[in-house]
């Protein structure tokens, strides 16, 4: 009897996915786009210390300066977040955008040697270890990024990695339109 | 008119499938030869159909019609030829009806070359073919109609995905399908033995080239996949852990699996209902692939058209096909009755090692891949698994594989001795502990476990080698003799000893490239010059520069070592115009032991522009040797297809009968 179990294991097993897979399927839920709750409300706290030497700690402050911020988490061994990362530069550089990244359960050198090798395109630069601030944030992994206006309220949250048409047709916008 | 002459083509290729997946069947289990007969015609008619349906689809992309839909949703006027052709595959629908027609003309193959297969078997194979055809063609015509027409038809198309206008992605998917589908064919071939209740080793012999046939194409598949993302994504890596390409991996390790637990069965007449279960379960990973891939379940870096609808249907008929498979193995698997006695250390020992490493690698992927859906359905929190993980599990998996794989051709089929296998490889041994001791002091002092990493690699390709020397008895018998030993050596060793020393020289590529290559990112203006890597790179100019369907962005950059010219490399960044989207287009220079590569990133004439260098050493080994791994499933497989035609003439077949 017990033979004939180990036989039926693999059917077993399927049984197990498949009931995953179709509780995904009917649970209608998309993966991408998860919507947020943050939208149009203050940002939550941020209280981090710097990934860089030297630089102040990120604190909420940095959120309401009056002018329009971008806070990025992001993790050096993540992919989509590399596919992401020229942009950011775009942003930085061209754009003139305030951007704080957040290095999310990331290790200090491994986010700094990533930064130093793709370029850093933060103002700011936080590290957010123990992925605490993370939780806060409503984080579901990384990239994702946060468009915040002057007065501190949260106005766009993109989970994963932003696209060239977000850039051109919601974060560009949004920053000319803040200002 | 013609896309409907493909849509009733494709319409009548279903019916003829039901009749192939039914009528054959029933006449198999009654002894009606009539019936039987059927299958051949069928598979041979569906064939015929498909590629008419095939050819009609891209006869639309090839002129442009633009009252097709799909034609408009991929394709663009613009586009150079080749694109056009590719572009028929570059989507959902194509690629599916591209997994059809390679359904069908595998059918068609069992037709023509199972001759001298049993005819029950051959009846039973070819309908169990037939109703994965009929899966197929049903999901092509119910949920997605690569002919729907479109009415009034615009002028223009919206163009292909521009990532996908590539010379190397244009055959990947057809080679990745082959490889897929392959494997339809040794699920079918399982099917067939546990509905009649018997495997052999007549059997194994004819599963075994279905199935390197199949893992030859995959591998081809999974190595251009690789070398695309290489060279168009400008990350410099050239594996990322990403569900897509795990769900090429894992039908592969299966599949790597099956091959040689076939052998098993057939030298050894043991392992039976484990290589039935491999068998089915390298068709089903194929299938678990393209679910993931396009019903949303996961996300991935890789975009795909994604479609809940369409999701439901692949669940459906991956339940119908993995279910109905394994429901059949729980129920006729345990009757198989193995003849063989095994001892641990042999042959059938070392390949039994090898399968449950094999296993296991291919159950971590599985896990890899589907945990972020299990965490998410059950406690809601949204994590993703990268390369930290597979870093921590899959890699020192491979270490007792690699290791093992040497000693495994020295031992002998039944019983062997462990201690006169290692005296043999000794050498190879103190070679790769060598390298690696050297390569841990001379490269990089940090990374110790990439230096342990190479010494595999070498380990590999040595201990391949030497078991391959011995066989001719290479300096130890006069050369003449040795000669005409690789004269008699048959394919079948040949193609091992290639594949073995291949996986080696992808090893010491992979570990190369990731530990051990320098990268350097600078903003650069017309005419500055910085030093890299003891070359001196000079940005010459930046100019714009039109193609068929996009405009550039060209940097020209003069390498030159010791002050002497090198060389002269042209990266771009080019904007395809029809869908407004950047694609980098990489410069590599390579001399076949490092891959110079340059990348030109965003940039202005007063900022300068960000240009990024990579030395890759040893990264054209990846691909080539992959490639050689390919090769020696081929050459084993013009072995095997001299001597297919063998077992139905021996006496002692023929009495099974």
């Amino acid at each position: 009897m017990s033979r004939r179990l180990l036989f039926l294991l693999p059917l077993l097993t399927l049984a197990l996915m498949a009931g995953f897979f179709a509780w995904s399927l009917l649970a209608g839920r998309d993966p991408a786009a998860i919507g947020s709750v943050l939208v149009g409300r203050p940002a939550p706290h941020l209280d981090l210390p710097a990934l860089r030497a030297g630089d102040p700690p990120i604190t909420d402050a940095l959120l309401k300066s009056g002018k329009p911020v971008l806070v990025n988490f992001f993790a050096s061994w993540c992919a989509p977040c590399l596919a992401e990362h020229p942009l950011f530069t775009r942003l930085g550089e061209r754009e003139g955008a305030t951007i704080i990244g957040i290095a999310w359960k990331n290790k200090r050198d491994e986010a700094e040697a990533w930064l130093k090798r793709l370029g850093d395109p933060f103002k700011s630069a936080g590290l957010d270890l123990d992925g605490k601030t993370g939780l806060d944030w409503g984080l579901s992994g990384v990239p994702e990024t946060y468009a915040i206006d002057g007065n501190g309220i949260v106005r766009m949250h993109f989970r994963g990695p932003i696209t060239e048409r977000d850039l051109n047709e919601s974060i560009l916008p949004f920053l000319k339109g803040a200002k | 008119m013609v896309p409907e002459l493909g849509h009733f083509a494709l319409i009548l290729a279903l019916a003829v499938a039901l009749v192939q997946g039914t009528l054959p069947l029933v006449g198999a289990a009654r002894g009606d030869d009539r019936l039987m007969a059927l299958g051949r015609t069928a598979a041979l008619t569906q064939a015929f159909l498909v590629i008419l349906a095939f050819g009609a689809l891209t006869q639309a992309y090839v002129t442009s019609d633009f009252s097709v839909a799909n034609v408009v949703a991929n394709s663009h006027s613009a586009k150079p030829l080749i694109y056009k052709i590719s572009g028929v595959w570059g989507n959902h629908e194509g690629s599916m009806l591209l997994w059809a027609l390679i359904l069908s003309l595998f059918g068609a193959a069992v037709a023509i070359f199972g001759a001298n297969l049993p005819d029950t078997l051959r009846s039973r194979v070819l309908a169990v073919q037939a109703l994965i055809g009929v899966g197929f063609l049903a999901f092509l015509l119910f949920t997605s109609n690569p002919f729907e027409r479109l009415s009034p038809a615009p002028t223009d198309g919206n163009g292909l995905n521009p990532l996908l206008q590539d010379p190397g992605l244009a055959f990947h998917p057809p080679l990745l399908y082959l490889g897929y589908v392959g494997f339809s064919v040794t699920y079918a071939f399982a099917i067939a033995a546990l509905l009649e209740g018997r495997v052999d080793a007549a059997w194994a012999r004819w599963v075994r080239p279905w199935t390197l046939a199949a893992w030859c194409f995959l591998t081809l598949g999974i190595a251009l996949g690789s070398w695309w993302a290489y060279y168009i994504l400008g990350w410099g890596g050239f594996w990322f852990w990403d569900p897509v390409e795990n769900a090429s991996l894992m039908p592969w390790l299966a599949g790597t699996a099956l091959l040689h637990s076939a052998i098993v069965v057939e030298k050894r007449d043991a392992l039976k209902s484990w290589t039935v279960l491999l068998a089915i379960l390298a068709f089903s990973l194929s299938l678990l692939g393209t679910f993931l891939v396009r019903s949303g379940v996961l996300t991935s870096v890789h975009a795909f058209a994604q479609d809940p609808a369409r999701g439901m249907f692949i669940l459906a008929f991956l339940l119908a096909v993995t279910g109905g498979g394994l429901a059949l193995y729980a129920w006729r698997a345990p009757k198989l009755e193995s003849s063989g006695l095994f001892q641990p250390i042999s042959r059938e020992g070392a390949l039994i090692l090898n399968n449950l490493l094999l296993c296991t690698l291919a159950a971590t992927v599985l896990l890899g891949t589907l945990y972020p859906l299990f965490l998410d359905l059950l406690t809601g929190n949204k994590v993703s698994v990268g390369p930290p993980f597979f870093n921590a599990t899959f890699v020192p998996i491979c270490a007792p594989l690699f290791a093992a794989l040497c000693v495994g051709p020295f031992l002998g089929w039944k019983r062997a001795e462990l201690w006169p296998a290692l005296m043999q490889l000794r050498a190879a041994f103190a070679v790769s502990v060598i390298v690696a001791i050297v390569a841990s002091y001379a490269i990089d002092g940090r990374a110790t476990l990439a230096a342990v990493a190479f010494g595999f690699g070498v380990w590999l390709i040595v201990g391949s080698l030497v078991e391959f020397a011995g066989r001719l008895r290479l300096g130890r018998a006069p050369l003449a003799a040795s000669l005409r030993r690789l004269r008699a050596t048959p394919r079948a060793s040949l193609g091992m000893t290639i594949a073995h020393t291949a996986l080696g020289f992808v090893v010491l590529g992979a570990v190369a490239t990731s530990a051990w290559h320098l990268e350097l990112m600078r903003t650069m203006k017309p005419g500055e010059t910085v030093a890299f890597a003891g070359y001196q790179v000079t940005l010459q100019k930046v100019e714009e520069v039109k193609g068929a369907n996009y405009i550039a962005e060209r940097a020209t950059l003069a390498v030159a070592y010791d002050g002497r010219p090198y060389t002269t490399m042209q990266p771009e960044r080019r904007l395809f115009l029809v869908q407004r989207r950047q694609v980098a287009e990489t410069a590599i220079h390579t001399n076949l032991l490092r891959d110079f590569y340059v990348t030109l990133g965003e940039g202005d004439r007063n900022a300068g522009w960000v240009i990024r260098l990579y030395l890759n050493p040893l990264a054209p080994w990846i691909w080539l040797g992959a490639a050689f791994c390919a090769l020696g499933g081929f050459v084993s497989l013009s072995d095997r297809r001299l001597r297919i035609g063998a077992p139905s003439r021996r006496p002692a077949v023929q009495a099974a009968e």
